[in-house]
């Protein structure tokens, strides 16, 4: 096995993995978690949907969010690809995709208060550089010939708008769709650190005990995001776009002295704000580096490596869940039915269920984390083992499952998981400020202290953190010389 | 005066080569039709004419480079977008305009494409395709055409009908035919590729059928 670069990368990261787990708090710290579940599932059965009101501001604030955040985005993201081909955009967009969107809006809360502003931005702006270095994918494998065939002299510009893009647009399309179910999640959970959409309601929910009022929020919520297909519709998409501003709501007017101190005075190093100078900067840097970033970058490596192996085992374990070389109609359905709900409940969402249900420790962000990509990945790659043709005579059970479909789906089920590498690590460091001692956890400690410089400079440092895994991620990627098309990364 | 000259072109591909050395030229008012084998290096030879040629060149491929998923109306719209604004152009890439649209609709007819201004190129026969790029080339209106089998995928009548409207288009063109009545029929003179060099080069009047059979 150690011969086949798949077989040693395969077995690095399990070792990997396993060499954490001594290092890692994995403790259930509940007196009686099973109790606790108990009522969550009971609530679940008896969902409370009397609320009407509340549960319509929630998901219309979810849907407004997410529409005009992931609208603003894309269309910033494409105007970017017609510069794309220049190094300081990439690096750009590659800082700006790297900072999760609740960092982003932990940024805005601080500058604009609770106003819908917050939010979209803390949707559009990450968005806009994952459509920018997507769209420029795609639209480069577009067919070269139709650019040679227009007149000679005809622009740059107008070229790309009647040749590659429209060669492009449906493959941009289906992306985008697949971005908006994206966005729906994220908008729900801007609301576990305050703003008007789901996770607030949630929180809320949560926190008072009104299990039942929990259940009928998450049964809409796997409503909205299964039924995408039936609701999202080329005609009725522009009609979304005009209303959902008009249902962000008001929120709290901003104050622009606010904003301004914000940026000249709040971020600005504490040593540089109170004319120590460049002499004051280095104990202040070193102080964050030492206390704050180095235990803050270790336990997200932790998190990180740990929900890598087990997102990849849940995967291979679920996708014959779906896959019709297996089951009977119905285990298949079910099949799907538990695929889409592990994989439209985000990350963060369950994170903050499990912890409420096992108190804090590492093990409810493992199994959030690799339930929620584990679902995603299991997906693809059940999708993908429908077209694997099978000879006349195939063995059934078990053994097809090991000798006729896993090796024929181990590469492409390696491409997506080192895809999904980089997008496990910022929902890690994101659910430090639930409490797990990541990055996340030391930036939202900075925000109550009001200290943004720090803040700052411990985002910084978990955006680099992305950066660098993601180059990693394509390395190796390059090494096992796996290759997916941009759109299969859901 | 020479439309197109061009001396020593060649090409390799996957370190062979393909293409001459050869030199060819062309006058203005001069129709050429490109003959040979498939595979003789016609395509080849089209294709880096189009790299010498002026701006004002019509160039019609053999896999036609139409966008797919855009209409005939925009596909055809193409051949003239030099001439306007970026704007201009943007808005008929949105909203096709009147003007350009009744301009495109005369040449559609002429073609018997008429029916077909809104439909998405994708969605069209083989023949309905190539004829979408011959509306290109003669919407561009350019000083010269280079087109590889541009009625290839036509019928008898059909196919000379649009020769017909090529000839009248471009008095100036090299077209790569592989139907040897068709080359004799709609060209001044007759240039015949074999092997990757020029095997013959003589005025269409003084060839006959029987004359480029040894080229096949």
């Amino acid at each position: 096995m150690l011969r086949s670069r798949t077989g040693f990368i395969t077995l690095a990261f399990i070792g990997v993995a396993l060499a954490c787990l001594p290092f890692a708090d994995l403790a259930i710290t509940t007196v009686n978690p099973w109790r606790e579940l108990q009522r969550l599932l009971h609530g679940l059965i008896t969902p409370d949907f009397t609320a009407t009101d509340e549960l319509l501001t929630a998901f219309t604030r979810t849907l407004a969010y997410a529409f005009t955040g992931v609208a603003l985005g894309a269309v910033a993201g494409f105007l970017l690809t017609t510069v794309f081909s220049s190094r300081l955009v990439r690096a750009f967009c590659a800082f700006i995709r790297s900072i999760h969107e609740i960092f982003w809006a932990l940024i805005f809360l601080q500058c604009f208060g609770i106003h819908p502003l917050s939010g979209v931005l803390a949707i559009a702006i990450p968005f806009s550089g994952i459509f920018a270095k997507v769209y420029s994918e795609i639209i480069d494998e577009a067919d070269p010939l139709p650019a040679r065939a227009v007149p000679k002299n005809t622009g740059r510009l107008l070229r790309y708008f009647f040749t590659q893009v429209p060669e492009a647009w449906p493959h941009l399309r289906t992306y985008t769709a697949y971005r908006l179910e994206c966005g729906l999640r994220s908008s729900a959970i801007l609301g576990f650190i305050g703003l008007p959409t789901l996770g607030f309601h949630l929180e809320a929910a949560f926190s008072q005990g009104y299990y039942s009022q929990v259940g009928a929020l998450l049964l809409l919520f796997y409503l909205l995001i299964a039924t995408m297909r039936l609701w999202v519709r080329p005609r009725l998409v522009p009609v979304y776009l005009v209303v959902a501003p008009f249902f962000l709501g008001e929120g709290l007017p901003i104050i622009w002295g606010n904003v301004t101190r914000f940026v000249t005075q709040d971020i600005v190093p504490r040593p540089l704000r109170e004319g120590e100078g460049w002499q004051g900067l280095e104990p202040w840097l070193t102080e964050i580096l030492v206390n704050q970033a180095l235990p803050g970058v270790w336990n997200t490596l932790l998190l990180t490596q740990m929900a890598l192996v087990a997102t990849g085992v849940l995967a291979l374990l679920a996708f014959p869940l779906i896959s019709t070389h297996f089951t009977g109609p119905v285990r298949r359905t079910s099949g799907h039915v538990l695929l889409v709900i592990a994989r439209s409940t985000p990350e963060y969402m369950l994170a903050y269920i499990l912890l409420q249900l096992w108190g804090p420790s590492m093990l409810p962000a493992v199994v959030a984390l690799a339930l929620h990509n584990g679902g995603i990945i299991g997906h693809l790659v059940g999708r993908m083992s429908d077209e694997v043709p099978l000879r006349q005579g195939a063995p059934g059970g078990f053994n097809r499952y090991a000798w006729e479909l896993v090796p024929r789906v181990y590469p492409p089920f390696l491409a997506f998981l080192f895809y999904r590498w980089e997008i496990i690590m910022r929902e890690t460091a994101i659910l430090g400020i639930l409490g797990i001692t990541t990055l996340g956890f030391y930036v939202e400690g900075a925000i109550q202290e009001i200290r943004f410089d720090r803040a700052m400079v411990l985002i910084l440092i978990t955006a680099l953190l992305n950066i660098a895994v993601d180059a990693l991620s394509r390395r190796i990627r390059a090494w096992l010389r796996l290759r997916t098309r941009p759109t299969c990364e859901a | 005066m020479a439309a197109l000259e061009v001396s020593n072109l060649s090409a390799s591909y996957g370190g062979e080569r393909v293409l001459g050395p050869l030199s060819l030229s062309l006058a203005a008012g001069e129709r050429v039709a490109l003959v040979g084998q498939s595979g003789a290096g016609k395509s080849t030879l089209l294709s880096l004419l189009y790299d010498q040629a002026g701006s004002g060149t019509a160039f019609m491929p053999q896999d036609l480079g139409l966008v797919d998923t855009l209409s005939v109306f925009h596909n055809v719209y193409m051949g003239q977008l030099d001439r306007h604004s970026a704007i201009y152009s943007l808005i008929n890439l949105l909203f096709p305009l009147q003007k350009p649209r009744g301009e495109v609709q005369t040449i559609l007819d002429e073609l018997g494409l008429g029916d077909k201004l809104r439909e998405p190129t994708g969605e069209l026969s083989g023949g309905q395709r190539q004829r979408t790029a011959v509306a290109r080339a003669l919407y561009q209106q350019g000083s010269m055409l280079l087109a590889d089998e541009p009625v290839s995928a036509l019928d008898g009548p059909l196919a000379r009908r649009i020769m017909d409207a090529l000839s009248r288009g471009y008095p100036t063109s090299v077209i790569a035919l592989h139907d040897v009545d068709l080359a004799l029929a709609y060209s001044d003179r007759v240039v015949g590729i074999q092997d990757g060099h020029i095997a013959l080069d003589e005025p269409s009047s003084r060839l006959s059928t029987a004359d480029l059979q040894p080229l096949y």
